[in-house]
């Protein structure tokens, strides 16, 4: 098992005529079971053509009547992102995963109120996120597939590299992981840390989580709460900058000390007290796991 | 990105929120101009910097007598005003605004930010003006009053009567107060802000609201949209490396320390730093390069970094992804040759192709020493830039 996606999931790369969404698409397909699970792309207005034997059609919906597909990732440029998720949310699409980067927050806010008042079932991940992998089933997202290894580990974390780094050190300690969410780092965005760990904490192949927070808003505040009571399963945690000074957007959007609020060590305490094994060194993700399971 | 207090006001003007009248200015002599074009008794002198607790700091003063004016003119121009955003080296002051002296009965705050639980932007007011609202919030947190407003309907009036109700607005403002609260709104949502403030709302001695302050952010990623708000920008408010790195997609911001770090992505960087902390030593810097870290890019980092005449230290930390070791290396090595590198440089490569990129590092007779892990790197070069 794992959460959201699977080698059964069938996918619509919107935006793949474009440099981004080719190029990973293509590497997607590469990896395990993706050329069955990639079915289809859209793109407006070049309806007909073909990506690496990749059906394109000009709209969500149309993609979806075709193929079936239950998911979809979007790499349409900034300024269109927005009208892209609206477009997966309104073909009723379970799982839209948006890898863009520097969406406007006012285009966020329209479309997560839009998701709200239409009481969609759609899961966005993201935006400005890495995507979603279930190791040795299926790869939704710019990642490098070879550094994952299937086995019982959830993670999620706000950022990509980041992720790669927790990822490297799991594998090479012999941890395996379930699903590796990157929710992304836009103050407004789709799954929190929260949601997610609690789909990790239904899975059951998934035995332990880890979580890699940043400084700004209270996401991992509130994670470390739901924690508190309801967890059921061990969780490491590691929040990135204890060193970041407030006032400055530390690269993501969403990354940012205001007003006092948001930063790591009140993060860092909110998990301790959760019973979360926090690790101060991020050199130290994988072994702190390996400790928490022994 | 940020604007001035004036540049701030006349954008809400043009929104109907009510602000006193007047005028920005360069030098003294246009500053006696303006508090005469501006008439009255009373001006205001206020130096504009991007940084809150101008007045503390000696950067706003009150004048009677265009006298007055002219010797604060000359006084607030051309100083570096200190105060707790500024950090200790302070700024220069370049522009004054002259206003119109304002009958203040009250001081109140009123905000507005955009909520991450709520996913709106949300309206914040208290009672409290001329404070930091975090130090009311941690004190009187019930003195602050919110509303979360809904991104289709706008600030209804009874939400925006209720808040002017509760911070105190007497009956005979109520009604301009709403359409002043209705118009920051409106300025926020149409100009794509990130945060504003205005510390102090006044209640004037008839009766009316008024900005006396104005502080607004505006969301970079919507800049695209907004020509002319992107024309406010102030480029002698901004750090000369971090206008410099953005010109090449890098997301850099200076910090105290003597060790420059290069990492991909925005939460590597930041655990980079973390860790250099973590083995006795102090960052330099935050530098994201992106996912691409090309050679010209890796090589405007190191001279950006090097220009800091407090580094004596370079720490490299790449997770080659998508971009392979290999072709991450060669871009590093060729960067170090170009910039003559000095100071001891550690790389730490991990990813895509790691066995050749290292391999290319060791033959490369670059002075440079490898690391394994994050923690290997950070001990290392904490060690080489210890005397």
């Amino acid at each position: 098992m794992s959460i959201l996606i699977n080698k059964d999931s069938r996918v619509i790369t919107q935006g793949i005529t474009g440099n981004t969404g080719n190029f990973h698409t293509t590497q997607c397909l590469d990896y395990a079971f993706g050329k069955d699970c990639f079915v289809a792309g859209v793109t407006p207005g070049k309806a007909g053509q073909s990506v690496e034997g990749v059906p394109v059609y000009d709209t969500v919906a149309e993609a979806k009547c075709e193929t079936g597909a239950n998911v979809s990732v979007i790499y349409v440029p900034p300024k269109f992102a927005a009208a892209a998720i609206d477009e997966a949310v309104d073909a009723e699409i379970d799982v839209v995963i948006c890898i863009t980067e520097g969406i406007p927050v006012r285009d966020m806010i329209k479309t997560r109120d839009r998701m709200n008042k239409l009481n969609s079932n759609t899961k966005l991940i993201g935006p400005n996120c890495p995507g979603v992998i279930t190791p040795d089933e299926i790869k939704i997202g710019i990642m490098p597939g070879y550094i994952h290894k299937k086995g019982p580990i959830g993670v999620i974390s706000r950022s990509g590299t980041l992720t790669y780094e927790v990822v490297h050190q799991l594998t090479v300690l012999g941890l395996g992981q379930s699903s590796c969410i990157g929710i992304g780092g836009d103050p407004v965005n789709g799954a929190k840390h929260l949601d997610v760990m609690q789909w990790f904490n239904d899975d059951p192949k998934t035995e332990a989580v880890i979580m890699c927070g940043e400084i700004g808003g209270s996401d991992e505040e509130d994670c470390a709460a739901w924690i508190k009571d309801n967890m059921s399963k061990p969780v490491v945690g590691f929040i990135a900058g204890i060193t970041a000074p407030p006032g400055k957007r530390m690269g993501h959007a969403g990354a940012i000390i205001s007003g006092g609020k948001g930063t790591a060590e009140a993060k860092i305490e909110a998990l301790e007290d959760a019973g979360v094994h926090v690790t101060r060194s991020p050199s130290e993700m994988g072994s702190t796991m390996k400790k928490a399971l022994a | 990105m940020n604007v001035h207090e004036y540049q701030g006001k006349e954008i809400l003007r043009k929104y109907g929120v009510a602000t006193p009248r007047g005028v920005a200015c360069f030098s003294v002599g246009e500053a006696v101009q303006a508090a005469e074009q501006l008439g009255g008794k009373v001006w205001v002198v206020k130096a504009q910097i991007h940084a809150g607790g101008r007045g503390k700091g000696g950067g706003v003063k009150i004048a009677t007598s265009i006298e007055q004016v002219r010797e604060y003119a000359d006084a607030i121009l051309g100083m570096t005003l200190v105060t707790h955003q500024t950090g200790p080296e302070g700024k220069l002051v370049k522009r004054l605004y002259i206003e119109e002296g304002a009958d203040i009965k009250e001081e109140l705050y009123v905000g507005m930010v955009v909520d991450r639980v709520t996913q709106k932007v949300v309206l914040m007011a208290s009672s409290e003006g001329g404070m930091e609202i975090e130090q009311v919030a941690a004190e009187t947190p019930e003195k602050i009053f919110k509303v979360a407003i809904d991104p289709v309907e706008g600030l209804q009036d009874n939400d925006a009567r209720d808040v002017a109700v509760k911070i105190g607005i007497p009956e005979v403002g109520l009604d301009q107060a709403v359409l002043f609260l209705q118009g920051l709104y409106q300025a926020f949502w149409d100009t794509d802000c990130s945060l504003a403030e205005i510390n102090p709302l006044i209640v004037t001695g008839d009766d009316q609201v008024l900005a006396l302050d104005a502080k607004l952010n505006f969301d970079s990623n919507a800049l695209f949209r907004h020509p002319e708000i992107t024309a406010y920008r102030d480029l002698d408010e901004e750090d000369p490396a971090e206008i410099e790195a953005s010109r090449w997609d890098l997301s850099y911001i200076s910090l105290d320390g003597n060790i420059g770090c290069l990492v991909n992505g925005a939460g590597l960087a930041m655990a980079t730093m973390d860790i250099i902390k973590l083995y006795g030593g102090e960052p330099a810097n935050f530098l994201d390069v992106g996912g691409g870290a090309t050679t010209e890019q890796v090589t405007e980092a190191f001279k950006i970094m090097l220009d800091n005449p407090k580094v004596e230290g370079i720490l490299v930390n790449i997770f080659g992804g998508i971009m392979r070791c290999d072709v991450i290396a060669e871009g590093l090595v060729a960067a170090a040759k170009e910039v003559n590198l000095s100071v001891p440089l550690v790389v730490r490569l991990e990813g895509t192709n790691v066995k050749r990129g290292r391999e290319i590092l060791a033959t490369s007779r670059i002075n440079l020493v490898t690391a394994g892990s994050m923690a290997d790197a950070a001990e290392k070069i904490v060690t080489a830039t210890k005397v």
